[in-house]
Order: C-alpha cells, then structure tokens, then sequence
C-alpha cells in the first residue's frame, strides 16, 4: 500500500532523512520509533506531499506523489502532530470544510460528517468553537478530519502526544479499530504505544532505519541471549578469559574498569543460568566478586542501544538485517 | 472550481469569525464618511460662494470633479494602503502558525486553487468595502447629479488598484509566521508603490519615467477622472498576476525547506 524507496530529505547541508526504504502492507499498522530529531515526522511529510523529497520514490496505493500528486492525496489522511484544526471554526463547520477540499461528493458530505463524528466522539461538541476545545477533543478532530474522506492510508503523526492516559487508552482503541479497513503509519517516541498498537516497528535513528521487525522480533532479536553484569576485583584480562571458559558463556565484554574494579558484561545461551558458575570461577581462582547480577533488555533498552549516539551510529554502520 | 470556492468561503468566513472583517468595514466607514462629508461640506460653500457673486459665467460646479475624484484619488486609495495590509497579513502567515497548511497541502487540491481562493476571499471583504463607499456616493444621487458612467470607471479603478494591493500583501503573507510581521513589510512595501510616482515631478531621466511608471498611484490617476485608459488597466491586471505568481513561487519554495 505503501512504498518507500531510497528517500532521502535534504535541508540545505542538513539531511534530516537518509535512503530510508520501507514497504507497509494493506491494512497494516507501522509504528515508527525514534527519539525527537530522527525523522519520522519529515519522512511523514514527504509521504503526504507536503514536502517534496531530495531523492528516492514514494508510492501511496501504487501512485508516486511526486508525479501525481492529487491522485495520491486523494488516498491519504493526514493528523499532523498538531492537529491542522481552525480555532475559529466549529467542528460541524470545520469537518463540512474539510470534506469539501477533500473531495467528498457533494451529496455524501453530511453523512460523512455524521460518521467520522460519531466514530472520533466529537458528535457531542459539534457546535461549539474548537479553540474553546481541551487537548484530547482537538486532537479527536483532527483525527476525524483524517478519516473524513475514508482514505485507504492514514499518516498519523504522534497521535497520543499530549492527552491523559484516560484518552491514550481511548485513542489507540481507536486506532487498532481503524487497521484492516485503512493502512496506518503512525509515529511515537513513546515505547508502550508502539507494541500496544503496531504490527510492525520501524526504529529510525538520524534519518535512518537501524531496526525494522514486529515488536516481539525485536525484543527476542536484541535478548537472543541472557545478559550477565560481573564486577570483581583483579586483574582485567584473566578475569575476562577465565569468565570466558565457564560453560554457556558466548561472549564477556569488558563494560568499566576503575582501578582494579572491572565489570564485564557476559552474554550466555539463551535459557541458562550461568550466574553460579560464574560467581565460583571468579571465587575460585581468588579474585573478589563484587556484584553479580542479570539484565534484561527491555524495549527502552533497545531503543537507547538502537539510537543513543556512539551506538546509533555504530549500528548504522552496521544495520541490523530486518527480519522478514 | 469547487475547491476554489470552497477556500474562498473559509477564507471570508475566517473575516467575520475574527474581529478583523469588522475592525476593518468599522475604520473605512468612518473614514470614509468624515472625508465625504469634509468634501461635501466644501462643495456647498464654494458653490454658495460662487453663487453670491452671480457666477460670473463660470460653468457650474461639477459634483465628480468636486467631490467623488478627491474622494477616491486623494482619500480613498490612502485608506486602503493602511486597510489592504490587515486584511492580507492573516492570509498565509496564520496557515502557517496554525498548522493548518498542512491540511491545505496534503488534501487533494492544487496550489492555485488554494492561492485563487484565498485571494477571492480577500477580494470579497474588499468588495464590501466599495459597497460601502457607494452608500454614501449614492447620496449624491438622491441629492444632485453626478454622472454615473465616470464614476463607474472610477469604481473599476479603485477595485483594480485594491486587487493589486491584495495580491502582493498575499504574496508578503507567504514569507512569514507572524502577522504582524506581514502587515507591516506589506505597509511598507505598498506605501513605497504608492509614493513612486513623486519621482516624475523632479527627474525627467528614462530610470525616473520607469520608477513613475511603476508607481501604483500613477495609473490611477485617469480612473479617478472617470477615463479607462487600457494601458492603466493591463498595469492593474500585471500587477494583480505578478503577485499571484510570486505567490505561488513562494508556497512552492515551502515545500521544498520546511
């Protein structure tokens, strides 16, 4: 329904987004993920027209939006980050003028209103200015003026930033009702958002993709193994090969060194528990074990390995292969 | 043609929503009536004046001459170098405050229709306003006997010489967030077009003819007599055509920064 090939997104000197591809299927929901900065919301703007792109194609229900334009808008809703509302405007009054420039049949114009109204619970504030409106209800506008054309796509950016846990709730129900009949792309910086509501997750980091999978590949990808902290006393390297030569061990990677304190970090076989042995290698061979503990990975922990920067840019050199 | 008026009808109704419609149609009307009555007024005692001294042979005193070519030329076109600014400064830069470009971007209509909407919207305010003029020139009908086919040239000429006004405060629109910011370089750029013409009473060279001719005051000077001269009104329409491209220029310029 989507396609993304190589688009890349100059600002003068600036690149704010880098030969991103990505392909979303009919009705599916893609979260993109990224810190403040990444690009999701210029990558958004190309895919809807409101910018034009520096290279690369972008293809919205198999029409490309540079050489067809009006075609292509026609299959798309759009809910920027702030909602595009007229705070002058009342909703029945703002929703009829956006079904007009929309292109929705004459005809069909008021009962489309009706529809998207009920559909966003707008229905009850129908008459009232939406400057007068709180956050949560403007944002549910802005929503119903995305849906008010039914358009295949729905672009959908950061729908939840700013309301109440009351209306995130609400809002993503919302939105997982919407998939299937509308392919969704929507973006977060939020985590919970992305494997509440997403089938697949692009994680995008200073304009590039560094991760691409549905939210569970990704967590089990990035924790394929088990994670073990060791601090100890002694000398670094033959603690390091001796920690190396207990059994499940893959990998030790020195994490910190001060002094004669060194932590490692042991990556071990998926399923095994190798805190024992590793508390008796050290024991045994008369260093001084000074913590011992696992970690998992959580999703914010790959997030912040995926994007912070010395790894960002580690992993975009080396992009970790989207699972298909 | 939909989407044009579609816009077109945001944009008047954006006017009336704001208090900015009335402020305006408030201001001109005062202005307007005191400058007509102040003319009026003169008329009456020039031509007791004249009157009392038996008129000495001289014609009768002329109501479009007297009245109705100061009115627009000296009055009028001054009002609106103030006026044309307010109703321009909200046309792109509150788009761009608000957000709401990208509405009108990403849904399925063309740049020119946005342009020519907005622009057809600004143009109806203004129209009101030249109705409003004719409130009280239509007095002079009720009371004496202006020729009407002058001052219909007259009226086309002030609609002409507003509508390029309009289109270029528009394009000044385009350039930035902040209205204020908008009306005052559209003030400032419009009372320069509007002073240019000076520049014939003191140079005679071929840069002092193109800098007069330039000025939007000098082609407005043959309407305000009540003669269409075409040259005055292929001015007027360039004018009114360059700003619509300079428009679109810019809004597509958006597209490719930010």
């Amino acid at each position: 329904m989507i396609e993304v090939e190589g688009l890349t997104k100059r600002y003068g000197p600036a690149v704010a987004v880098s030969d991103i591809s990505f392909q979303v299927q009919r009705g599916e929901i893609l979260g993109f993920l990224g810190p403040n900065g990444a690009g999701k919301t210029t990558t958004m703007r190309v895919i809807t027209g409101f910018l034009t792109p520096t290279a690369g194609r972008v293809r919205v229900a198999g029409v490309d939006v540079v050489e067809k334009p009006l075609e292509a808008k026609r299959h798309l809703g759009y809910l920027p980050e702030n909602p595009p509302v007229y705070p002058d405007m009342r909703v029945r009054e703002y929703l009829t003028f956006v079904a007009r420039i929309k292109g929705v049949p004459r005809n069909d114009i008021k009962r489309r209103v009706d529809e998207v109204a009920e559909k966003c619970s707008v229905a009850d504030v129908q008459k009232k200015q939406i400057g007068k409106l709180s956050k949560g209800y403007r944002q549910r506008v802005g929503l119903a003026q995305a849906l008010i054309h039914d358009p295949d796509v729905l672009v959908l950016d950061e729908p939840t930033a700013g309301l109440d846990p009351k209306q995130i709730i609400e809002t993503r129900d919302l939105i997982r009702g919407l998939a299937g009949r509308h392919t969704i792309i929507l973006s977060t910086h939020i985590l919970p958002e992305v494997s509440k509501t997403c089938q697949r997750v692009l994680v995008i980091n200073q304009g590039q993709v560094v991760a691409e999978g549905t939210p569970e590949e990704l967590t089990r990808r990035l924790q394929g193994y088990e994670t073990v902290l060791v601090t100890a006393e002694g000398p670094a390297p033959e603690i390091m090969d001796r920690l190396q030569r207990v059994s499940g061990v893959n990998l030790v990677e020195p994490r910190e060194a001060a002094d004669t304190r060194v932590t490692f970090e042991v990556h071990a076989e998926k399923g095994q528990d190798v805190r024992a042995e590793l508390a008796r290698a050290v024991v045994e061979s008369g260093w001084k074990l000074l913590e011992l503990k696992t970690s998992g990975l959580s999703l914010e922990d790959i997030f912040l390995k995926l994007t912070t920067k010395d790894l960002g840019e580690e992993a975009a050199a080396n992009p970790v292969p989207p699972v298909s | 043609m939909r989407n044009t008026l579609a816009i077109a009808g945001k944009e008047v109704r954006a006017y009336f929503h704001s208090p900015i419609a009335y402020l305006v149609m408030a201001f001109y009307t005062v202005l307007c009536g005191f400058f007509f009555y102040s003319f009026v007024a003169t008329y009456q005692m020039e031509s007791f004046r004249m009157a009392a001294m038996g008129g000495m042979g001289a014609p009768p005193m002329n109501l479009n001459q007297y009245i109705i070519r100061p009115l627009f030329e000296g009055v009028l076109s001054v009002i609106l170098l103030l006026l044309i600014p307010l109703i321009t400064m909200r046309l792109y830069a509150e788009e761009k405050r608000a957000g709401t470009m990208e509405l009108l971007v990403t849904s399925p209509v063309t740049d020119g229709q946005i342009i020519i909407g907005k622009y057809l919207g600004a143009m109806a305010l203004f129209a009101i306003l030249v109705l409003l003029t004719f409130l009280y020139i239509g007095t002079l009908f009720i009371y004496g006997n202006p020729s009407f086919k002058p001052l219909l040239a007259t009226a086309l000429g002030y609609f002409l010489f507003g509508g390029a006004l309009m289109s270029l405060g528009m394009w000044i629109s385009t350039f930035t967030k902040n209205q204020i910011i908008a009306a005052g370089v559209s003030f400032a750029v419009l009372l320069l077009l509007y002073v240019l013409d000076w520049v014939s009473t003191y140079s005679f060279s071929t840069v002092g003819r193109v800098l007069a001719y330039i000025g939007a005051t000098t082609h407005f000077d043959n309407f305000a007599k009540g003669v269409i001269d075409l040259s005055d009104v292929v001015y007027y329409v360039s004018v009114i055509v360059l700003g619509l491209f300079l428009t679109a220029r810019s809004v597509e310029a958006l597209k490719g920064r930010a």
